[in-house]
């Protein structure tokens, strides 16, 4: 180590005063004169103070960053062989790995009584968590399956309407119609399935991609039936397992029932536990099915579709349950998206939502359930914290994405967990994963 | 000798790739509980073959039948890919090693028991779920996948992502993987390449000790001192054809296979041959 600093040292030095140098020319017109109005003409104002400052803090600046690289470059030599795991202590990542699920799980559960949560609080958490549902679903098909698919919006999109002509047209309540929005979310997820069955990577992704759109434009068009630009409104609202809210209180009524005062911060909360529930039973099942020989298939194919065929797997039946499955989940959060909002239009469901439902799932980690359930809170969250920056919202979200991928380039939870074991359950570290090409 | 029982009849196999002729009108057989071992010079057509016979390639012409040991046939050429695997159980092991590297030793040895998972009761609402009886059906599946790690010695790796083993025990896992879809026929491609010479010997005891189970062995090898120990019978490829077919011994000292390896014109190699026997 000492006798590799003096001249990293050195070369630490030349470049920072390279680097002053430049900052020096650059700044000198742009920063060290000032035009200033006299009379009818301009006068320069030099500011070498100003000047000075800034080069010497890119000095210093530049310096630090040396530094900083080296020390770096010095560590991953001495500890190449050992992984990178072992810069944080190894009890701390798994104890952190096993209270992270459970600590959000009982923080959603409670966020509506928490004290300081009010209305905006909670239709937050309820836009937060159909995130989370949407990423989930797609993560059935893009973490698990390594199917790259641009158009999940699509999904979201069939159960939102299908949920909205059925509760108006044949006047079915929500929980009927809940799981036949599903089924036909599911039955499109198969038909977008196969064309698309020997289609990989880029061409997959266009596909998909062009898909969604095909169902946005066939909404925007269809007027007779959707009410194309228009959209639905006046879609019925949730009751609560047949009571209906209403501000009016009174017999059969959710709050007569259980005799409260009349609020409007019911619905609100029951909406956030509807999907909350929602939520859950996706990353139920989820979980489940990864441990089913369906899962470890899918898994399979992201890793080598070969290899699956020899075995043999039917590729198609593995790619359709994938795209069904996603389908499925998209398709009920679609449903709750129509009951809470009461008003649907193809609006809702540009290319824009499912690019960032994938990236939710990109940033989580492929494949992590929690991983992507904090992504969708970073996401979310982020959107609404950066409000006050106003147009330089989306700039500084950009940035803190591209840092995160520069800091986790396979995204947050980046480690698999295998779904059997003979002894105690090991990570798989992201370097084995694949991730997937079809 | 017995009267002659082929598990695989391979006939007039043809497989065109637009002009080029991979394999011309190829015919073999091999025989049940044999070792049959295919050499032949790089590009002779021996993976082809291969592809042909595990659904990977649909050939252009010819049969290849896969005949059970309860009289059940199965034409290969004709079969939908997965029920090659999943019905005619015909297992393969790749070239270049294919394993699902992100998954675990035990999971790659889930995989290869899907079909038999599914087919027994895994399609249930409760098995998807993860309940009830199925949870006995999985727990002897990882039974059976824990049987084959002890016979590759892999137990103690059985946790570990596939992709962090060394190259020898890949090797090893992707014949243990193939097994455990319990395979009549079990096609090897070049198993022996890259390995060592213990890992080599190591190799040969596993195949025999596999032939002596009574699953009958396709190897693909370039390794003679494999081929030449282990193997029963040996068909040798040259530019898609058949040039020798027979006992190992015999096929070593025929002048075509010689001529083939050495890259001589036939009618040299023959008056060479010639020429040493006037001698």
């Amino acid at each position: 180590m000492s006798g590799a600093a003096p001249r990293g040292m050195a070369a630490i030095v030349r470049d920072a005063g390279l680097a002053a140098l430049i900052a020096l020319g650059v700044g000198a017109p742009l920063l060290g004169l000032r035009t200033e109005p006299v009379g009818r003409g301009l006068t320069l104002i030099p500011r070498p103070g100003l000047l000075l400052s800034v080069v010497a803090a890119v000095f210093v600046g530049r310096i630090l960053v040396g530094l900083f690289m080296a020390q770096r470059a010095l560590r991953r030599r001495v500890i190449s062989p050992a992984p990178r795991a072992m810069l944080a202590p190894p009890g701390f990542r798994s104890w952190l790995g096993r209270a992270a699920g459970p600590a959000m799980l009982a923080f959603a559960l409670l966020l509506p009584f928490m004290p300081g949560i009010g209305r905006y609080e909670i239709d937050l958490g309820t836009l937060v968590l159909t995130y989370v549902m949407l990423g989930w679903g797609l993560n059935i098909v893009v973490g698990l399956a390594g199917l790259l698919d641009l158009g999940y919006v699509a999904f979201y999109a069939v159960g939102a309407y299908s949920y909205a002509l059925l509760a108006k047209h044949l006047e079915i309540g929500f929980w009927a119609a809940l799981p036949l929005t599903g089924l036909c979310s599911a039955v499109w997820g198969i038909i977008l399935g196969f064309p698309v069955l020997r289609l990989r990577g880029d061409y997959l992704a266009i596909v998909t991609l062009a898909f969604g759109e095909i169902i946005r434009i066939v909404l925007l068009n269809w007027v007779g039936l959707t009410g194309g630009p228009n959209g639905m409104s006046g879609i019925p609202r949730p009751s609560f397992f047949g009571l209906p809210f209403s501000m009016a209180g009174g017999e059969g009524t959710f709050a007569g029932f259980f005799g409260l005062e009349p609020s409007p911060l019911h619905r609100i909360i029951f909406l956030y536990y509807l999907i909350l529930a929602l939520a859950l039973v996706t990353n139920f099942v989820t979980i489940r099915l990864r441990r089913h020989p369906i899962g470890r298939a899918w898994e399979a194919l992201r890793e080598d579709e070969v290899a699956s065929r020899a075995l043999g797997l039917s590729v198609v039946a593995v790619k359709l349950t994938a795209f069904a499955t996603g389908a499925l989940f998209g398709g009920f959060a679609g449903a709750f998206f129509a009951t809470r909002q009461g008003f649907i239009s193809p609006e809702s469901f540009t290319f824009i939502e499912s690019a960032l439902i994938l990236a939710i799932v990109v940033l989580g980690g492929m494949g992590s359930q929690i991983g992507v359930a904090t992504a969708a809170v970073v996401m979310i969250g982020g959107f609404e914290l950066f409000r006050d920056l106003e147009q330089f919202r989306m700039l500084v979200f950009g940035l803190a994405m591209v840092a995160i991928m520069v800091w986790r380039p396979r995204g947050l939870v980046s480690s698999r967990e295998p779904s059997v074991a003979l002894g105690a359950r090991k990570m798989v570290g992201a370097e084995h994963v694949a991730e997937g090409r079809g | 000798m017995s009267a002659p029982d082929p598990i695989l009849v391979v006939e007039n196999l043809t497989m065109r790739f637009g002009g080029l002729v991979a394999i011309d009108a190829l015919s073999f057989e091999a025989e049940r509980g044999d070792i049959t071992a295919i050499i032949g010079p790089n590009g002779a057509g021996k993976t082809t073959v291969f592809n042909c016979l595990t659904g990977f390639y649909r050939p252009t012409g010819g049969s290849i039948v896969i005949r059970h040991a309860d009289g059940t046939t199965y034409p290969l050429h004709r079969l939908v890919q997965h029920r090659i695997a999943k019905h005619a159980r015909v297992a393969r092991t790749f070239q270049n090693i294919r394993l699902f590297g992100g998954m675990t030793v035990l999971e790659n040895l889930m995989v290869a028991q899907h079909n038999r998972l599914m087919g027994e009761g895994g399609r249930t609402p409760f098995a998807l779920m993860g309940f009830g009886p199925f949870q006995k059906r999985e727990a002897a599946a990882v039974e059976r996948a824990r049987a084959w790690l002890d016979r590759v010695g892999l137990t103690p790796r059985a946790d570990d992502p596939a992709a962090a083993l060394p190259y020898g025990a890949q090797r090893r896992l992707e014949i243990a993987r193939a097994m455990c879809m319990e395979p009549v026929i079990l096609c090897l491609d070049e198993p022996a390449a890259g390995l060592n010479p213990r890992e080599s010997e190591e190799l040969n005891d596993l195949l025999r000790s596999i032939k002596a189970e009574g699953t009958s062995i396709l190897l693909i090898e370039h390794d003679m001192s494999v081929v030449m120990r282990i193997s029963d019978r040996v068909v040798v490829l040259d530019y898609g054809q058949k040039i020798a077919d027979g006992p190992p011994d015999a096929v070593r000292d025929d002048p075509k296979v010689i001529a083939a390896y050495l890259g001589v014109e036939e009618e040299e190699a023959l008056a060479v041959d010639a020429a040493l026997h006037q001698e």
